[in-house]
């Protein structure tokens, strides 16, 4: 029996392949956005993992001087006879081109912690000659091809290896980077003998730094992944309203047979599971064509998030792709998911289908009523309201932006059905009269590609929204922010006095940067001293202060925090906070600080040398006239052999800001215009499978004397007008998801809050695309429809329905 | 001469023998004829290509002096509001109107409509109470009932009716067929009606019937 059942089920998709392609495709497309921003995701969370395991520090308490030069030989010999337990470490970058550096990391095997070591791909480490001769370099496959020609040691392959770093052996690292017996840091193991001498006795140059928690980066770039996964969702929401429709067309369309083969006595349990088996089936095919599109897009967008993270966070992320088994196990459970939520509803309604029931087709059928999808919506819209008013943290930000899109996209055919009838009410002709009345008819079929354009157009407005501001935001803060004409960074303390000496020659004023990482109101930040000058006072925009805010911080009786710190510490104007050991002062501005990740404190260079005195400061800005710069940097390479990439002039560096800031949103951008290329298809697809059930309605307009060629401009017409309401609609639902970004999500994620500017142009080009996408949707149904023929629309009179 | 059908063939695609075979009829104003023949032997065929529905692959139809051989589709189409009425089995309403604007519909295509008319005919056809109503929301022989009234309210010189009463039980269908002839009586146009029943066809003044596409 099952057989025949089978047969009959699937006869319909091979007499119907267009409706089994659209619910394979829809399925196929959101799986493949949704497995490409896991791709990326767990990419970049297995380079995170890689890179604490690879630099130590994380898990491993470490000495390093106080003064930031490199530490002596002997005072390591020192340390380790003096009893303590610690391994040399060595860290440097070998620059094959200007571009790409690889970071070089040598430590000493025979010391260092366990689970330090790289494990080797394949084959076995060879300790003498890791040791020994020209030695062994360990890393990542590019890496390791990327290094300079004159590394002779063997170049062993091991994936554990942090992204675009090796490892060697101390001796082998000391030689290739040129710094013979000097050493940077020093781990020590996690047990230590009692009796070992106080670090201050034997050296004391240096500090301890306490091993840190090891999912910092992953904690400090979870909001950038949370953002990548809700556009992940968004894709697949987009994709399941396709999925959704092309399942409850084929249900309807399969009425009449279903109610055959219960008639004929095959039992609705069988029937139920043998269509559940059947979903199933396909999902597992769209889900595996969908994960080799979502690597294919992974593996395009991954360069550009890589470039991100590094710009944004400083996280190295490989630029390579690997297949890892648990993301193509959740891109094809996610598709298995996706179908059941989708095909849950026809599952249902064949479950209640009675016996009886009517055979044709129901297009009202496959929507929802409009009362209780008003309600929905207006339900979704308010639960949105409310947690924007009251809601806080990260995740309920996300629920609300879901609420707000759901909520909008239910919406939409209600509302589009009272504007198709207030036209109805206004046409004047008979052909205008049909047109707005047999759209509304559509209106049901069409109902869930319009609202899967309604989310891509929406979420294309916000997030353009979003990042124009962000860009007009940016690139205003980069203008008072990077106010020096030259940034320069001292190797020693002999060019930073050099540089200092600056200020009586051709540079108006020299402004040391220096700053000590700290917690200030138990969150991580960053304090900085920043000399007293025009440079601030002019430059610097507050977001709060007090008034003379400059003066009361120039005489050291108060600080300036940026914009982070005040809304996650939630501090205000005026709390006193510790800084340092005896240190505590109030705040006296609130400036914005975009970009980073971290709070930060600003405090007078007086005080700051008072409570930080082992901090020298080695980087500098340097005001001067801007046609000065080269000159400038000619005389300090010359005078006092500073290296050229120790310079970088101020449009070089707003250069290199702003491409890291397009970087970053150029995958935002990407993902955005895949989901409007998926709400296309929906439409597309829409159309194509309702051509098929249209002809009953067209076919009496045709007899009753319009053209077919007539009819088709109709359709393409009804297909612009749809398309354009849907924008219409689109736009505020699109502003109030910019809205929700910028005055929600990125407080949540980012700290920062970001004035909302509009974009007229921008919102008319994305409209006219969305019509040319439509327009292009609805050309091959409307070309069909005009190239009919006639015995097919007289089949309609001489068929029984 | 309303209707003129010369040596008319016609063979639909992939079919082994053709639909018509040398078909010729004349039918002039005012005419009513029956059309009757077994299921398939071309009755509606016949009636579709006298509509300018379809065209034929042989031999010459004429429509109130017009040729439609070789006849544009805009042209044909043009025919179709203007000259002729089709009333289906199917009745073949709109669904998307309401019944009012279903009746009025093909007489504002052919920019003929008259309010007082079309309300004189929905009430000869007991439709008055149901103008607000929307197809699916009328009995078989409502909807039928509706279909004539579309048709007479544009005024064709034409009415073609296929089984117009095939979907209705004996009763409503003696009603709604004795509501057609007089209301086309009236109007003075000329009739093709198909129908599988004899004692219905008996009615006409005109008979012919179709055999295997050929007329007898």
């Amino acid at each position: 029996m099952n057989r025949a059942i089978w047969a009959a089920l699937i006869g319909h998709w091979r007499r119907n392949p267009l409706q089994w392609i659209t619910l394979v495709a829809g399925l196929a497309l959101g799986t493949a956005l949704w497995a490409g921003v896991q791709a990326i995701n767990a990419e970049a969370r297995a380079s995170y993992a890689a890179a604490a395991a690879t630099l130590g520090e994380t898990r491993f308490a470490m000495l390093r001087p106080t003064s930031g030069d490199a530490i002596a030989q002997d005072t390591y010999i020192a340390l380790r006879r003096a009893g303590w337990d610690v391994s040399p470490l060595i860290e440097g970058r070998l620059r094959p081109s200007k571009e790409s550096p690889v970071r070089l990391i040598g430590i000493d095997p025979l010391t260092a912690p366990m689970g330090l070591l790289p494990t080797p791909e394949g084959a076995q480490a060879e300790p003498t000659a890791f040791l020994t001769g020209p030695g062994q370099v360990f890393g990542p496959p590019d890496a390791l091809d990327r290094l300079p020609a004159t590394v002779t040691a063997a170049r062993i392959a091991a994936p554990d290896v942090a992204p675009n770093t090796v490892i060697t052996d101390i001796g082998v690292a000391q030689r290739l980077l040129g710094r013979a017996g000097k050493i940077d840091r020093l781990l020590l193991a996690p047990d230590q003998p009692l009796t070992r001498r106080p670090l201050a006795e034997i050296a004391p140059g240096l500090e301890l730094i306490p091993p840190q928690e090891s999912a910092d980066m992953a904690r400090l770039t979870d909001s950038f992944h949370l953002n990548l996964t809700a556009f992940g969702l968004l894709s697949f929401a987009v994709g399941l309203f396709i999925v959704h429709g092309a399942i409850g067309l084929a249900f309807e369309q399969r009425r009449a047979m279903l109610r055959n083969l219960r008639a004929l006595g095959v039992p609705l349990p069988r029937l139920l599971a043998l269509m559940a088996l059947e979903l199933a089936a396909f999902a597992l095919i769209a889900g595996a064509i969908g994960v080799a599109l979502g690597y294919g897009v992974a593996a395009a967008l991954l360069p550009d998030v890589a470039a991100s993270l590094r710009g944004l966070y400083g996280a190295e992320v490989s630029g390579s792709l690997a297949l890892r088994p648990a993301w193509w196990l959740s891109g094809l459970a996610l598709a298995l998911g996706g179908t059941a939520l989708a095909g849950a509803g026809a599952l249902w309604s064949l479950a209640r289908m009675p016996l009886l029931a009517s055979a044709q087709p129901q297009a009202r059928a496959r929507a929802l009523r409009p009362a209780l999808q008003a309600a929905l919506a207006l339900g979704l819209l308010g639960l949105a309201w409310a947690l924007a008013l009251w809601g806080t943290g990260l995740r309920a930000g996300f629920v609300m932006l879901g609420a707000l899109l759901l909520g909008g996209a239910l919406a939409l055919p209600p509302l589009l059905g009272v504007v198709l009838r207030l036209s109805q009410a206004r046409a004047k002709g008979p052909v205008a009269q049909w047109f707005w009345a047999d759209s509304r008819q559509q209106l049901p079929g069409l109902s869930l590609a319009l609202m899967a354009l309604l989310l891509a157009m929406a979420a294309n407005v916000g997030v353009s929204t979003m990042v124009s501001s962000f860009r007009l935001t940016f690139t205003g803060f980069l203008d008072q922010r990077l106010a020096a004409e030259l940034y320069v960074t001292a190797a020693d303390a002999r060019q930073a006095a050099a540089i200092e000496a600056l200020a009586d020659g051709p540079v108006r004023a020299v402004l040391p940067l220096m700053s000590v990482d700290t917690k200030i109101a138990g969150q991580p930040a960053t304090l900085h001293g920043l000399r007293d000058d025009p440079t601030y006072r002019d430059n610097w925009r507050f977001l709060q202060s007090i008034p003379n805010a400059w003066d009361a911080f120039a005489k050291g009786e108060g600080v300036l925090i940026n914009e982070q710190l005040y809304r996650r510490a939630a501090l205000q104007l005026g709390d006193v906070i510790p800084l340092a050991q005896g240190l505590r002062l109030p705040i006296v501005g609130i400036y914005g600080d975009y970009g980073n990740p971290v709070g930060q404190v600003s405090l007078s260079e007086s005080l700051f040398q008072k409570s930080f005195p082992q901090v020298a400061p080695r980087r500098f800005g340097l005001r001067l006239a801007p046609d000065q710069v080269p000159a400038l940097q000619e005389e300090l390479t010359q005078k006092i052999g500073l290296a050229e990439n120790a310079m970088i002039d101020q449009a070089a560096l707003k250069a290199l800001s702003r491409s890291v800031f397009e970087r970053t949103f150029a995958v935002t951008t990407a993902l955005n215009l895949l989901t409007l290329a998926v709400a296309g298809f929906a439409m597309l697809m829409s159309l194509l499978t309702l051509a098929a059930m249209r002809l009953p309605q067209l076919a009496p307009v045709w007899a009753l004397g319009l053209t077919r060629r007539r009819l088709a401009l109709l359709d393409l017409a009804r297909a612009l007008v749809l398309a354009a309401l849907t924008g219409a609609l689109a736009l505020p639902l699109g502003l109030a998801l910019a809205w929700a970004l910028l005055a929600v999500v990125n407080v949540e994620a980012f700290g920062w809050r970001l004035p909302m500017f509009l974009f007229p142009a921008d919102y008319a080009r994305l409209n006219l695309l969305a019509l040319a996408a439509a327009a292009l949707a609805a050309l091959w149904p409307a070309l069909q429809l005009a190239r009919l023929p006639p015995a097919q629309l007289l089949g309609v009179f001489r068929n029984e329905r | 001469m309303l209707l003129d059908l010369q040596g008319v063939e016609k063979t639909y695609p992939g079919a082994d023998a053709p639909v018509l075979r040398g078909v010729s009829l004349r039918l002039a104003a005012g005419d009513m004829l029956a059309l009757t023949g077994e299921s398939g032997s071309g009755k509606s065929t016949l009636l579709h290509l006298a509509g300018g529905l379809d065209t034929a692959d042989a031999g010459r139809v004429a429509l109130a002096g017009t040729d439609l051989t070789g006849l544009s589709d805009a042209a044909r189409a043009g025919l179709r509001r203007t000259t002729v009425g089709v009333i289906f089995q199917q009745f073949n309403l709109i669904p998307s109107l309401d019944v009012a604007a279903n009746i009025a519909f093909q007489a504002r295509l052919a920019g003929r409509h008259d309010p007082d008319k079309t309300a004189a005919l929905a009430a000869r056809l007991g439709l008055s109470a149901h103008l607000r109503k929307y197809p699916e929301q009328l009995s078989g022989g409502q909807q039928q009932r509706v279909a004539i009234a579309r048709t007479l309210a544009a005024a064709p010189q034409l009415v073609l009716a296929d089984e117009p009463t095939g979907n209705l039980d004996e009763s409503t269908a003696d009603g709604v067929f004795d509501l057609l002839c007089d209301l086309v009586a009236e109007t003075g146009a000329g009739l093709v009606l198909v129908t599988h029943s004899t004692r219905l066809a008996a009615k006409l003044p005109r008979r012919a019937h179709l055999h295997a596409g050929v007329l007898t």
